[in-house]
Order: C-alpha cells, then structure tokens, then sequence
C-alpha cells in the first residue's frame, strides 16, 4: 500500500467515525486517535523527508488537507453536538416578522416615470410649469384662434378673464422656450384640466408634453423618437403608423397609432377581434407635429427664428397610456382611490 | 361625415376595395371612424317580379295571394299584406335566402296556410325610403327574374370620416373624390357644379337682397326658380341622402340636401311667393329681439346673432335655423334659392348659444369659402330642372362677390426635405399639390404655387404646403431616426430626484400612494376649522367649476388624504396608510402660488400585526414622525420640531417642521373633531412643501473619516421633571458630552411607582470615541460628571443608580 493510499483510507475511517460520534467525551478520543501527536498521519507527515523525492509533495499535500479536512469536520461535529437540539424544523411557512408590508406608488406616478425615464434615456430633461396658468400662455403663444372652440367656458375652467387652468402642458413649451434658448430637448409631465365628467373624461388627467428644437430636427427624427418610446413602453416589436392631422400649434401635425400588443394584426389567436384596438391592430396613443413657426415666432426673441430652428413637439394621456398597458376599464378607478386599485400596481 | 361609397367612386374610383380605400385614405389625413353598409347586405336573391294575378288569402282579410313572375320556368305564390299590390304590376321581390337591409334573412314561410315563396318588398324595406304604406311599384319594363341591383340602387359601403376642422373642403363628397385623387392617383371627374345651367346677367326676378354685415355674411347668392313641381324625389336620390345620413322630404328639399352633401355648401329653399316684399335683408339681431322658430320655440336674440328679414320682418336665424313662414310647401312653385357664406366662429357661437346644431350649420362653422357657394347653386340649379320641372330665371345674386384672390406661394423642395427628413423629388411635390387643386408652375427650382379657393384659410405658408407633400407622398416612407441632441443632457433636477427618493421612502415604509383631486369644496376650510385671515383660506377660486363643491383649488393635500382616508373606511378597511405628491395652491397676484407636496395620512394601526405578538402602535403622532425622519433623513435635512397648534390638529400633539428657522410644514395628530367630519378614528398626518425641503437639502456630503479606536459604552438612566422635553435633554448631553461623545441614544422612557411623582425616568445609551486614542475609564468618568451637572442644572435632572 502506498502512502496516498493510506492517507486515504484513514480519511475514510476517520469521517464515518466522527460521523458517528455522539458525545464530545466519544469525540475527543478521535482527535487523539486521527491526529494526536503520536498518531498515525502526524507520523506520517513527519516522515515525508524520508521518502523517494518524487513522491514527497504528492504526500505532503495529501496528508495536509486530509488533516485539515478532518479537524474542521471534527470542529462541526462538535458544534452540533453542542447546539443540542439538532434537526429542530420551523415552520417556513409562517410570514416574515416584523412584517415589512410592500408599499405602493399610484399608478399614474408608476407610468410617468415610466414615460420619464424613456426621455431621459434619450436626453430630454423635465420642465414643468404651473397649472394655474396665463391664458396667453395656454393658448395665444400656441397658435390658437381666438375664436378656438376650446377657449369657451365649457372647454377651459378660467379664474378670471386672463387666467386659466392649463387645458394642457403644452404652456409649458412656451415656458421652457422664453427660459432656455435651442438646443431644447424637455418633456414636462403635469396635472391639466378641462370642464369633462364620464367614464372616459375626468376634470383632471395628466399628460407628457414633448419638445425637440435644435438644428434640423426633423419630422423623421419625431418618427424615431416616438418609435424608441413605444418600443419601451409598449414592447421591443412595437411600430408606429403616423396619421396626418391638424393641431394649431403644429404644422404638419400628425396622430400618433402604436401597433397593438395585444394582437396579431386586429385578431386574436382564437379568431376573434382584439378588444383593446377594436379590430384595427393599431392603439391611438398621441398627437405630435413639427413644432408652428408661428409658436416660434411667438418667442422670436428668445432665440427661436422661425426660418432658421425647426423642432417638433408631442403630448400624449398619461391615463389612457396606463389603461392601454393594464386594461383600466374606466378613468375615474385613478382618482377614487381604492387602496384595492391603488395596491395592485407601482409595489416598492 | 358619411360618405357612401358608391357615390364617390363615381367621381372617384381607384382600384381598391371600401377597406382599402378607407385604409389609404386614413393614412393621408382623412380618417376612417368607421364603416358600414347601407341597404341591401348582397343582391343575391332579389329580383324584378311581374304580378300575374292577386286573389284574397282564403284565411286572412287583409292578406292577398299573388301569382308573381320572377323568371323562373314556374310563377311562384307570394303572400303579400299590402293594400296597393295589383295584378300588372312590376314590383321588387325578394326571394329565400336574400339578405334585407334590415337584416333578416328571408326564408320560404308558411302565412295561414299558404307557403309564401318570397316578399313584395316596400321602399321602407329597400331602405331607399321611409314608406311603408305599400309594396314599391317600378315603372313597366324590365324583364322578370332581372337582378333587382340593375333597375334600382341597391345597397351601398358607406364610411364615416373624422374631418379635421381645417378641412371644411372635406364635407363634401367631391373634396374627398379629390383627396382619394390625389392618395391613389386614380383619375378625378369634372366637378359637378361644371355644368351650370344657370346664368349671370338679369336680374334674378327682380328680387332684392341687402347684407347689413358683410362681416358675418361676406357672400350671399341667389337664385330664382319658377315653374316648380314639389314632389317627390327620384329613388336613386333619396338613396343616396338616406346613405348619407339624412331623411327624404321632397324633391326640391332633397336637392338642396344632396348639392350640399356633394359641394359641403348648405343652401336654403325659400317659397319665393310667401317672401314679402320679395326682398331679403340680412342683418345683425337687435338685443331683446325674439323669434319664433321652425320649431315653434321663441328665442331671445341677441346682436351676435344674424337674422334673415324679409318686408315683414325677420323670418329665419341665418344660417342656424329656417323660418315657418317662407318654408317650401306642396304647393310651392316659385322659388328663391339661396346659397351664402358665414363667418364660422359666429355660426359656432350662436349654434351653440341656441343649442341648435344641424348639417348646415356644423359646415357653416367651420369657415366654408365664398367661392363654393356658386358650385353649390350650379348643383341645385340642374337638380331643380331635372327633377322638379324647374326653370331656372336669368341672373344671379351675387352680395358681396368671391372676396380677395388666395395669395401665391413659394415652395422651397430642398425646405420640404430639410423639414421632414425626406427624400421628395420637386417632381413629386408638383405632382401631389397638382392633385389637390393647387396651380404650380416651376421658376428657377423653386415652385410658384397658387391656392385654391377652398383652400384658402388653410393653406397660407409654405410649411402649410410641405404638409400636404408629407400626407399624400406618405408618412409610412418616412426614416425613423433620432434628433442630433446638441447639449441634451438627460437628467433629473435634484427636487425632481428628491421628489422621486421622498415617495419612494414611504412606499418602501408600506405606504400607498393616492392621486387625489385638484378640486375642493368651499367648506372644506370651515371643516378644517381654519381662522379668518389663516393663509389657507387665501384660496384659487374657479369662476366656472363643475359644481360649487369642486370650485376651489386645495390649498393642502389633507383635503384629499382626508377624502380618500374615508373612502376606504367606509369600504370597511381598518388600517390607512396613504401618502400623496402632489400640487396645493393659494391665490397670489399673478396666476397662483403653488407648490408641490408631500403628504401622510395614517389612521388605524401604524403597522401590520406580526404573528409573534408584540405590542400593536396605532397610528399616532410618533408612528407619523418616524415617517418624517425617514424622509427628512434622506433628502439630509436636518429638521426640528416646533409645539405650535394648528387649527385641524390635535391641541399639544402637534408641531411645525422647521430646518433652521425655515419652517417646512406641520405634522400632529388630527383634532378630533375634524377627524369627526370624515368618520376617522384617531389619525395622524404630516405634510411638507418638497421645494424648501428640497432648498435644506445637504448638497453633496462630504467625506469625515472614523476612527478605529474602540468606543466605550455607558448607559445613563436620568429622572427628570415630566414637562422637560426630551429632545432638551438630548441636546444637553450632547453639548456637556464634548467632542468625544459619539452616540445618543434614548432607549427607554419609564414613568411609575419607581420614580417620583410628576418626573420620568429617561434611558440613554451614550458611547464615547476618541479619533487618535482609546479613551480610559477616567476619561469617560468625567465626561459622565460633566453630563451629570449640566442635566442637574439645566433640568434638575438626576442621575438613578
């Protein structure tokens, strides 16, 4: 037998007789017996000098680590046998304590950040404005007629005559103008009102504003931005289909459709029509355009020349773009309150 | 705006099925909202049948046996109910398994006794009109068994378009023939009003027309028409009206309803004999004024409303609504045709001030151009002498003219690709707004365009031109690619990230945030029991809310925590745990003062209850100021507590938030009777303004170095008077402490028959650290005596054993 052999074999007399040990007293006797000054492999060890020079890092190495090996075990063993009341099962199934229960954000906050962090991504900074806001502001600087439907007591809470409350944050595009000259990448999120009460109206919703002016935005650069968002927001295969349109703050103007994520092409796989697009294969999520050189013109002063800037500029609902994502069958569920809606989304 | 298919296809027919067209032209601006089919599903199964003989059904008084031809070897047995049927009449029939437009499969049925192997069919159950007195009887001619879709109209795709209000150009059929032109470049017939029978020099009759004010009436045009037989309109007319959404009333009323349908011109009909004075003045209504109405209502006028007079005085609201007196009638036979435009923003206006909305006047306020009034009296005109017999009577009207010419413009094509990131040949920008209407005519590159007249408001910039190049040439060609983002930076301003940190912290702390209303009643600052002159009933009123109980802005986020809190207790919801983040207001000289919030409500138990027993907290004043310390200690605003008693909260549990002398908003336990109002047990809340917490924020922190000498630990148990406050007792510490007293801790707060009457027992757990030694046990010692002497003097403290 050689002496990596026997190093061996003691290795596996000594685990099955600590394994087996039941008392400390029992145990000892094994230390002494294995490793004990005048035992066998600390012998064996000091006698590594003498044999075949070939052979003596194999077994000096092996006899080390088996003698490690086996006072760690005997270590252990050891601390079982101490704890006592070894092989004790808990109940795993019982629930952490203190309990440390999950919070919530609402899930409009939840979705505006969402929709935030993609344009931060992309380089666009967060402006915001007041909701109590200048008529001018709310719709002169933005192109609107002054016999614009909209501007109608039914359309527009109004404090008085020159004051409103925003009707959209699309004021807030004017703001960031008069305060930073181009280059302007901005999103502003924000709380705006309008005179509507039913399941798909409420008095007050909030939206994302966008705006881009730089040196040749494009409305091809509109088309790629919004694409990088509803591949974010709504899935990586998303598409969008640009609708011409009319706004008067943007020409052109154009409706934005995300390409539904809830069908193939309008059906689902059962055959039947989606239910979110009605069919269509297209979900309308927003308004966009190429920002009116008459709104330019509107800060002329500030560093926006209509004939040498261009820039385009979206908003879109940040409610519909969370009951598209989750299916919100009625707008006025965000503002009730109902810790039951409230705990089923935003958990942190 | 509903358009039927069929008929635009005869002036437009491109190679595409209804889906396709409605999908093209969707993609260039003119969306489909929907689409449907008017009339018969299919023509399969519907015939021209000849009436051979008619007997009375043996079982049935009213019901008759008809022997009808359908060109079939046999004649088949029809049961048929209606009064008017004959033999020798040529009638519409369907047979089993046609589809009616209502429909209704037709099956081969038994009818007391005797198998019906079809229907007569009645104008009504063609859908080509609303008669339903009798079976339809056609004219002698076509042979039995003809598909009924060869003599009559049979049934039409109709799709309904969402017209932007910048293209009143649109609400007629032939302004779509002219955008389904130019999107599928299929070949666009003459317009209608190219034809025009009628002339320009005479004097119309005789009749006068004066307009007041040209500045809500800038071009009125008429007609004059005699001979006129008032009848009824031919099928394939009343067809079309009815695809189109509107109701059949005779044939002179329906061709105006029709020229208007094709040209998006409305005209009115007046029975020239009962026109007074044969004069028509238009003019602005007096204030007080009243009229009764086509709809037998008197409406008060004012001076934004414009009335049509005639020698005895007002007879309509133009544009808005006709009037009784001058109405066309069966025995009409003279007739004044007018066709006028209106200033649109005035018609919206008084359409809805009337709340009378109608085909015409949702034209009419969306601006129309003078120009189309001529191209609708020219449709009205063939019309009336096709179809009621008319003579048209030499002259025409003409108040006010087709007003300036559009202005020319310049279209730059390199502009056009630097706007869109197009790649649009001039050639091609040529071609698309040719195909719209516009002259173009190439001067050295550029392109000298010249607007059509209904395109005037429209179309008055050159980037108003480069839309129309994006829309028709496709937006589905354009690139996707991303901005050049000169300087963009991406980031969020520290409020913005303090904001975002604040509401995460008590989410994470099992606090669910609620999004409340804006709005607020009036009463809620008596609720809140506020003082006269307090600063949060300086509030934004709304001049027109919703409801007087949503007609002020909240000038704090407990109007909507409270709201909220109750809502979710009435649903039997013990515990509340809420936050908000959101926007208060107060009035201010310009606009408002705002600013953004975060509030805490908690009512109920501060925590969930653990399994493992423990006492339950409930939600009070501490459970609410650890909640601040959280959030304090995040955004590193070092705060204090000042006692102060605030209206709604509880007397002697409440305080300011102070950082420095800069108070950041109040926290305490709400006054009872407040929480009374909104059925809440004992509730605590808090609430900031983020911006000057986010203002006491530390900037970046510095790094301080520790040191790696042990510390010493000593716990001192202290009586002390119970009206010294705790936090005093701390700081005295603190400062007796020098600089080698690390850690204060107060572990424990005992009151009771160990201790003095009127005195608590303070714990606190003190550890001492020097940064370059290890301190000694008589160094601490005398700290501890120095701490001893500072809390006798200060509190009357005194150290237990």
């Amino acid at each position: 037998m050689t002496a990596l052999d026997r190093i061996a074999e003691l290795q596996r007399e000594a685990e099955a007789a600590i394994a087996g040990a039941t008392d400390p007293k029992q145990l000892e006797g094994l230390r002494l017996h294995y490793l004990g000054r005048k035992s066998e492999l600390p012998m064996l060890l000091r006698g590594v000098g003498s044999l075949d020079p070939s052979q003596r890092v194999a077994v000096g190495s092996a006899g080390n680590q088996t003698r490690k090996q086996l006072e760690a075990m005997i270590s252990a063993r050891e601390a079982e046998l101490a704890g006592g009341e070894i092989g004790e099962r808990l109940d795993i199934s019982l629930p952490g304590s203190p309990p440390a229960p999950t919070g919530h954000l609402h899930l409009i906050t939840e979705t505006r950040r969402d929709i935030e962090d993609v344009f931060l991504g992309l380089g666009f900074s967060i402006a915001e404005g007041p909701e109590v806001e200048h008529v001018e502001y709310n719709f002169d600087a933005l192109n609107t007629d002054l016999t614009h439907p909209s501007r109608a007591r039914t359309d527009t809470f109004y404090i008085d005559d020159a004051t409103v409350l925003r009707v959209h944050t699309s004021p807030v595009q004017v703001r960031a103008m008069i305060a930073q000259p181009p280059p302007l990448y901005v999103i502003a999120p924000g709380r705006v009102y309008r005179p509507d009460n039913d399941a798909t109206h409420t008095p007050q919703f909030h939206q994302i504003e966008g705006l881009a002016v730089d040196d040749g935005v494009t409305l091809a650069d509109l088309k790629g931005t919004l694409l990088a968002f509803a591949r974010q927001i709504f899935g990586e295969d998303r598409e969008v289909l640009l609708r011409p349109h009319y706004f008067p703050f943007t020409e052109p103007s154009v409706e934005v459709d995300v390409s539904c994520f809830n069908c193939a092409s309008g059906y689902l796989r059962d055959g039947s029509l989606c239910p979110l697009c009605k069919g269509s294969g297209w979900l309308e999520v927003l308004g966009a355009g190429m920002v009116d050189p008459n709104v330019f013109a509107y800060v002329k002063d500030y560093g926006y020349d209509p004939e040498s800037v261009t820039g385009f500029a979206f908003g879109m609902g940040i409610e519909r773009i969370a009951m598209l994502r989750h299916g919100i069958p009625d707008l006025r569920l965000y503002f009730d309150n109902d810790l039951r809606f409230l705990r089923q989304f935003g958990a942190r | 705006m509903l358009v039927p298919v069929e008929w635009l296809r005869e002036y437009c027919d491109p190679p595409l099925s209804t889906e396709e067209l409605a999908a093209r032209l969707t993609l260039t601006g003119t969306k489909d909202e929907r689409s449907f089919r008017y009339g018969a599903k299919k023509p399969d199964h519907l015939v021209v049948g000849f009436v051979r003989s008619v007997a009375q059904h043996p079982n049935a008084d009213r019901l008759r046996v008809c022997t009808v031809d359908v060109g079939e070897a046999e004649p088949v047995t029809i049961v048929c109910g209606a009064p008017n049927v004959a033999a020798g009449q040529t009638v519409a029939v369907a047979r089993p398994g046609a589809e009616l437009p209502d429909g209704r499969t037709l099956t081969a049925a038994k009818l007391r006794g005797i198998v019906s192997e079809g229907m007569i069919l009645s104008e009504d159950e063609l859908a080509l009109g609303s008669d339903h007195s009798g079976i339809l009887v056609l004219a002698q001619g076509p042979t039995p068994g003809t598909p009924l879709s060869e003599v009559l109209p049979s049934g039409t795709d109709v799709i309904e378009f969402e017209i932007t209000p910048n293209r009143p150009d649109c609400l007629g059929i032939y302004g779509i023939a002219r955008e389904a032109h130019a999107s599928t470049a299929a070949p666009l017939a003459a317009p209608p009003w190219s034809d025009d029978p009628g002339t320009f020099s005479g004097d119309a009759g005789g009749v006068k027309v004066t307009v007041e004010c040209p500045d809500l009436c800038p071009r009125f045009t008429a007609r004059v028409f005699d001979q006129v037989t008032i009848g009824e309109s031919p099928l394939w007319l009343k067809a079309r009206l009815l695809a189109a959404g509107m109701r059949p009333i005779s044939n002179v009323v329906d061709s105006t309803n029709y020229a208007m349908l094709l040209s998006g011109q409305p005209l009115h009909a007046f029975d020239l004999d009962r026109v007074a004075g044969a004069e028509l003045t238009i003019r602005r209504a007096r204030a007080g004024e009243t009229l009764e109405t086509l709809d037998g209502q008197v409406r008060e006028l004012d001076s934004d409303l414009v009335v049509i007079d005639d020698a005895d005085g007002p007879t309509s609201i133009a544009a808005i609504m006709g009037g009784a007196r001058s109405e066309v009638s069966d025995s009409t036979t003279r007739i004044l045709l007018e066709a006028a435009n209106w200033d649109g923003a005035n018609i919206q206006r008084s359409a809805l001030r009337l709340g009378l909305r109608s085909e015409a006047s949702a034209r009419f306020e969306k601006g129309l151009s003078p120009g189309q009034t001529l191209e609708a009296l020219a449709v009205t005109t063939k019309l009336l002498i096709d179809l009621c017999g008319a003579r048209v009577l030499p002259g025409t009207i003409d108040v006010g003219g087709p007003g300036p010419d559009a202005p020319q413009l310049t279209l730059q094509p390199d502009r056009v690709n630097r706007l869109l990131g197009s790649e649009i040949p001039s050639e091609r920008c040529e071609e698309i707004l040719a195909a719209l209407g516009f002259d173009v005519l190439e001067v050295d590159g550029a392109l000298r365009v010249h607007v059509p007249h209904f395109r005037r408001r429209d179309v008055t910039r050159e980037v108003d031109l480069i839309e129309e190049v994006a829309r028709i040439d496709g937006l589905d060609r354009l690139p996707a690619t991303l901005p050049p983002r000169n300087g963009a930076a991406g980031l969020l301003t520290q409020p913005q990230r303090l904001r975002r940190l604040a509401e995460d912290a008590l989410a994470a702390r099992g606090l669910s945030e609620i999004v409340g209303w804006s709005f607020a009643d009036p009463a809620l600052l008596d609720r809140l029991r506020l003082p006269a002159g307090d600063r949060m009933r300086n509030v934004v009123t709304i001049d027109n809310p919703l409801s007087q109980s949503l007609s002020i802005m909240r000038p704090t986020l407990l109007a909507s925590l409270l709201d909220a809190a109750r809502y979710n207790v009435s649903r039997d919801v013990d515990d509340v745990r809420i936050f908000e983040s959101g926007t208060v207001y107060r009035a201010a000289d310009v606009l408002a003062d705002e600013h953004h919030a975060l509030g805490v409500l908690l009512t109920g138990a501060a925590a969930p209850a653990s399994w493992r027993g423990g006492p339950r907290h409930e939600a009070d004043f501490f459970a609410a100021k650890g909640l601040l310390e959280a959030v304090l200690g995040i955004a590193g605003v070092e705060f204090s507590l000042e006692r102060t008693d605030w209206a709604f909260l509880y007397p002697g549990r409440s305080a300011a938030v102070l950082a420095g002398e800069q108070r950041l908003g109040f926290i305490g336990e709400l006054h009872p009777g407040v929480a009374a109002l909104w059925e809440l047990g004992a509730t605590a809340v808090w609430a900031l303004d983020l911006g000057l917490v986010a203002g006491a924020a530390a900037s970046t922190t510095a790094y301080k170095a520790f040191a790696s000498f042990p510390a010493l630990r000593e716990d001192l148990a202290i009586v002390v008077p119970e009206t010294v406050a705790v936090g005093d007792v701390i700081a005295t510490v603190r400062a007796a402490g020098g600089r080698d007293l690390e850690t204060v801790e107060l572990f424990d707060v005992y009151a009771g028959e160990q201790v003095l009457p009127g005195h608590v027992s303070l714990a606190l757990h003190l550890e001492f650290r020097a940064d370059d030694r290890t301190l000694t046990d008589d160094e601490v010692a005398t700290e501890r005596a120095a701490i001893a002497k500072a809390l006798a003097e200060r509190h009357g403290g005194e150290l237990r054993a």
